[in-house]
């Protein structure tokens, strides 16, 4: 056996690679995969490590939510409404009967909007938690995870106790919300927000000065203020980029206008600045439901004139079988306590007088023969609810973005047409420009960031 | 911008292109004709008074079913009509569908971050050929040049109206797969009717 007489020389071997014949390849990523937040497919043409390009498939999850609405009454379509967001429920009850307020024109009581505010507000905080804590999951952080979602279950516990459900709530009604905040809200509002601060506090701990999540975060699926804007995008997204768009400052609706709150903005459209935004974001919600709660107007207590406390059932039907009505005119009764919002004696502060379109209370409709033919008569189709002619675009700021509802109606006793303007649609449109450039592995956290919710993107 | 002096500055520039306007509940609407959507958006992207750089919302009414919603068996027999809930009235009252003869209209929404204010357009689009559930609606031109945004929304409205998009780049279903039969949000698409893949009931 012979030596080769001339070693390979160092300068031949960049030559060789450079002669290589090299391919793309081809990377699926879901539908269902581990990372993937719902279930969505991304195919990826990878250049080595690095993105080339991306196919985004969504869809996997429509559910015909525009047709559906289109053969129900309007407020039928309210339970469908949390399917949406399904992380944020409330933001989308909230817009869609303020659409349909819009369209017939009525107006709700003040304490009603303040009510409509702070549980959206405690949704956001919710919503942003699962975006944080997943996005931080991803990437290896699984404590963050964990405490994030311990701090939502405090504030689900709270809806739990305003709504009577954690995820599928139907709280609110057109012309109004179902029941009255429940007493000792506010204390338990901030014993809740005090558990809040502490995993917020303590994540930003593990995170904001982490070297891992920055070098991970900083600098990866960049978009320029001018791109976000073209592409539609909206919410904390938008406000990563630096543009200081809030439906809730611009276009203010309820009673956001005289709430204080401030509008966070990135400087570099990254996937940390969207990652501070969302942070600060929740520390603004809890600001805005503590001083909402702080100014709650109170509104008329039904309670009996002369005896200043709500009148029971039984007392109610002695004066009336006495003749002795004046007392019990615009009063309600208090009737069997398992009843749910049968303390409810803010009733009629919190929904619009207008019984044509408003459901009744549960109280009412279980208790007394006016509730109950009230009720029967707005279920029963071509009976409820019956818009005018017309057609309206109603935005509210959800969770990921401006959520509009574009509402026609032909007179019906269904909406003709209801179209919703999801907010992580236009995000996800803007995926493959986001991920282009980036490194496959950087394909986590910018998929992370978006906050995709099939519920809303595909409906 | 108020809701009228919006519909009055694209007016004026486009006298023959914007065939109907109002504002009914604040919403500032203008509906122009087919072809003249390209200049119309170009002209309120551009303007330094309008900017409307955003396109917030871009989707589809089929207006074949409008007012012929089934009577409930009750009011059929009686003869009693209903009125609305609640007649609230209007100083802009709706003045109906865009137009009797086009059973679609496109109708894009529009927000300027710069100057807060909002338009909607509304693009009537007919029937071209064939009719039922396999008519082939007009063209409209693509706005996925102006917006990108418009790229995927587009193709929704695809999807769900069948309404083509001319010059759109990638023109595939988006929410529904390849072999789906017709256009689900048609009105005369039949809410419980089964797909080829998917199959007959057991």
């Amino acid at each position: 056996m012979t030596l080769p007489t001339t070693p390979p020389t160092a300068s031949t071997a960049p030559e060789e690679t450079s002669d290589l014949d090299t391919r793309d390849m081809m990377l699926n990523i879901g539908p269902a995969h581990p990372a993937m937040h719902g279930i969505v497919r991304i195919v990826a043409t990878l250049e080595g490590e690095t993105v080339k390009d991306t196919d985004v498939e969504i869809g996997y999850l429509h559910r015909g939510f525009e047709k559906m609405s289109e053969i129900v009454d309007y407020n039928g379509v309210i339970p469908y409404t949390d399917r949406l967001n399904y992380v944020s429920p409330l933001i989308n009850n909230q817009g869609y009967c303020m659409a349909i307020e819009k369209l017939l024109g009525i107006e709700v009581p003040e304490r009603c909007h303040y009510i409509r505010v702070i549980v959206s507000e405690i949704s956001r905080i919710g919503d942003h938690l699962t975006c944080v804590g997943a996005g931080a999951m991803e990437l290896g952080a699984f404590t963050v995870f964990l405490y994030m979602i311990k701090a939502r279950e405090h504030l689900w516990e709270l809806i739990e106790k305003v709504t009577g459900a954690r995820l599928t709530v139907t709280y609110c009604r057109v012309g109004g919300v179902k029941a009255d905040l429940p007493e000792g809200f506010a204390e338990l509002c901030s014993e809740a927000f005090v558990e809040t601060r502490k995993v917020l506090a303590e994540s930003h701990t593990l995170l904001t000065r982490n070297r891992i999540f920055i070098d991970r975060m900083s600098g990866v699926g960049v978009i320029s203020a001018e791109d976000a804007i073209a592409y539609g995008i909206t919410g904390p997204f938008l406000r990563g980029s630096g543009v200081e768009y809030d439906v809730r400052k611009d276009c203010p609706y309820a009673v956001y206008d005289r709430l204080p709150f401030d509008v966070p903005v990135g400087t570099q459209g990254d996937n940390m600045d969207r990652y501070l935004v969302r942070m600060e974001e929740m520390e603004q919600s809890m600001r805005i439901v503590e001083a909402a709660l702080s100014e709650l107007p109170g509104g008329p207590v039904l309670t009996n004139p002369e005896t200043g406390r709500p009148i029971p059932a039984a007392e109610m039907v002695d004066l009336a079988k006495m003749g002795d009505i004046s007392p019990l005119s615009g009063g309600c009764a208090v009737v069997g306590p398992t009843l749910e919002g049968s303390g409810g004696s803010h009733y009629s502060s919190i929904a619009a007088d207008h019984r044509q379109v408003l459901l009744p209370a549960k109280e009412d409709a279980y208790g007394n023969i006016e509730g109950l033919m009230r009720q029967f008569k707005l279920v029963m189709l071509g009976h409820g609810i019956k818009a005018p002619k017309g057609e309206v675009y109603f935005p509210v700021e959800g969770a990921n973005g401006e959520l509009g509802f574009y509402i026609v109606s032909d007179g019906a006793g269904s909406p003709y047409r209801v179209r919703v303007r999801p907010p992580c649609f236009a995000i996800m449109s803007a995926l493959s420009k986001l991920l282009e450039g980036d490194m496959m592995a950087d394909i986590v956290p910018t998929f992370g960031s978006v906050n995709m919710i099939g519920g809303e993107l595909d409906r | 911008m108020t809701s009228d002096t919006l519909i009055a500055a694209v007016t004026e520039r486009f006298p023959d292109g914007v065939t109907a306007s109002h504002s009914y509940r604040g919403d500032a609407t203008l509906v122009l004709k087919r072809e003249s959507l390209l200049e119309v958006a170009a002209f309120i992207k551009d303007d330094p008074a309008l900017q409307m750089n955003m396109l917030v919302d871009l989707s589809a009414v089929d207006y074949s079913a409008f007012g012929k919603s089934p009577v409930p068996a009750f009011f059929a027999s009686s003869g009693v009509t209903l009125g609305p809930s609640l007649q609230i009235p209007d100083k802009d009252p709706w003045p109906g569908p865009p137009d009797a003869a086009a059973r679609f209209a496109v109708v894009y929404h529009f927000y300027s971050i710069s100057h807060k204010h909002r338009l909607r357009l509304v693009v009537p689009t007919p029937v071209v050929s064939g009719h039922g559930d396999s008519a082939t609606a007009g063209e409209v031109d693509t706005l996925s040049e102006l917006w990108p945004a418009a790229n995927w929304l587009e193709r929704e409205v695809w999807d769900m109206y069948g309404i083509r998009f001319r010059g759109h780049p990638d023109l595939r279903r988006i929410l529904m797969y390849e072999e789906f039969e017709g256009h689900p949000l048609r009105k005369d698409y039949p809410v419980k009717r089964r797909q080829p893949l998917i199959g007959p009931l057991n």
